[in-house]
């Protein structure tokens, strides 16, 4: 290779590096069973036409994180954001095999969920740490915000500046009190939708737009 | 006599360790059905960490996790060269640490934690 073509590649590469826009990496986080895949699911499907995960009413169905990339979301005011989003399982402090088994499953494949799901919990904490850029926590508007693991998870998120969007989801129920969050975590917005009716996720592409730009 | 050990932990002593020092005798203590109460709570990347290694100690019909409960943090509203170096006021407090299969939250505001406590 001649020496032009050699000084023609490193400098190609080296403005390529330099002048490559930062992928930005939102996690979506929360307890198990909040509704964390039916919203990835659901942004990946009305801005690429494809989903993420499979949905289901046993805890911790997402056993792994997974990465959606190049996802182009706009704005009202014609503003847009390209992100990846992560869908991550349910982060919790305890995982017992034997709740599984009140869902049908096999004693055997219990353990191998619970394991799976140990796992995915410590993959997601590791993810926050080194590979996330901004967080949509996800709770589920029916349950009590002010159980330990959000104080933790807010905190840690927190402590590592990433803004944060908090999706207060199943507003569709009639127990939801997206209020009752508003008041748990006032430092941070507070969206109410429905992923599942897909009521004001509008709302949260909005906020996502201005948020994580 | 059968019974349940809990441990206090002062400010003083935990000033004194390492963050990989309190999260190991946090759980080995805890593993061993022993109730753990910090005077002062854990730093955020503290209990990133505890979160992680506490999912990888788990073993099926063994250790399946602990409970967490602590006050909520004090946190008042930062003034301007805290913001501007991004530094908030938040201050963990007390905490309580147990066995998932031995320690329960009862209840929990501002200002009282009620636990109940199992014999294994």
């Amino acid at each position: 290779m001649s020496i032009f073509i050699q000084t023609r590649n490193r400098v190609s590469k080296f403005l390529q590096a330099f002048f490559r826009k930062k992928r930005t990496r939102i996690g979506i986080y929360g307890p198990p069973n909040a509704g964390k895949t039916t919203l990835a699911n659901r942004i990946a499907r009305d801005w690429t036409g494809e989903e993420m995960g499979q949905v289901s009413e046993i805890p911790h169905e997402t056993r792994r994180a997974s990465r959606k990339s190049d996802i182009t979301i706009s704005g009202s005011n014609g503003s847009s954001i390209t992100i990846d989003i992560v869908d991550t399982p349910g982060v919790t402090t305890k995982i017992d095999y034997m709740e599984f088994l009140e869902y049908g499953v096999t004693r055997d494949e219990a353990v191998i969920r619970a394991r799976e799901a140990t796992e995915g919990v410590a993959e997601a904490m590791h993810w926050l740490r080194e590979d996330i850029d901004g967080v949509i926590y996800m709770l589920d508007s029916t349950e009590d915000p002010f159980m330990q693991v959000n104080i933790m998870m807010i905190g840690i998120i927190e402590s590592r500046n990433l803004p944060v969007i908090i999706a207060a989801n199943k507003i569709d129920l009639p127990a939801a009190s997206p209020q009752r969050i508003r008041s748990a975590f006032p430092q941070h917005p507070v969206i109410p939708i429905s992923c599942l009716e897909g009521k004001n996720v509008e709302d949260l592409y909005e906020k996502m737009v201005n948020h994580f730009r | 006599m059968e019974g349940i050990q809990i441990d206090l932990i002062s400010e003083e002593r935990l000033a004194t360790m390492t963050s990989m020092e309190k999260i190991r005798m946090i759980l080995d203590d805890v593993r061993r059905g022993t109730i753990v109460i910090l005077e002062k709570g854990l730093a955020p990347e503290e209990q990133s960490t505890l979160i992680e290694m506490t999912m990888r100690e788990i073993l099926p019909d063994g250790f399946n996790g602990i409970e967490i409960e602590t006050y909520p943090s004090r946190a008042d509203s930062p003034g301007f060269l805290k913001r501007l170096l991004g530094k908030g006021t938040s201050e963990s407090r007390l905490t309580v640490i147990g066995p998932a299969n031995q320690l329960r939250m009862i209840k929990k505001d501002k200002d009282v934690i009620s636990a109940w406590i199992s014999t294994r």
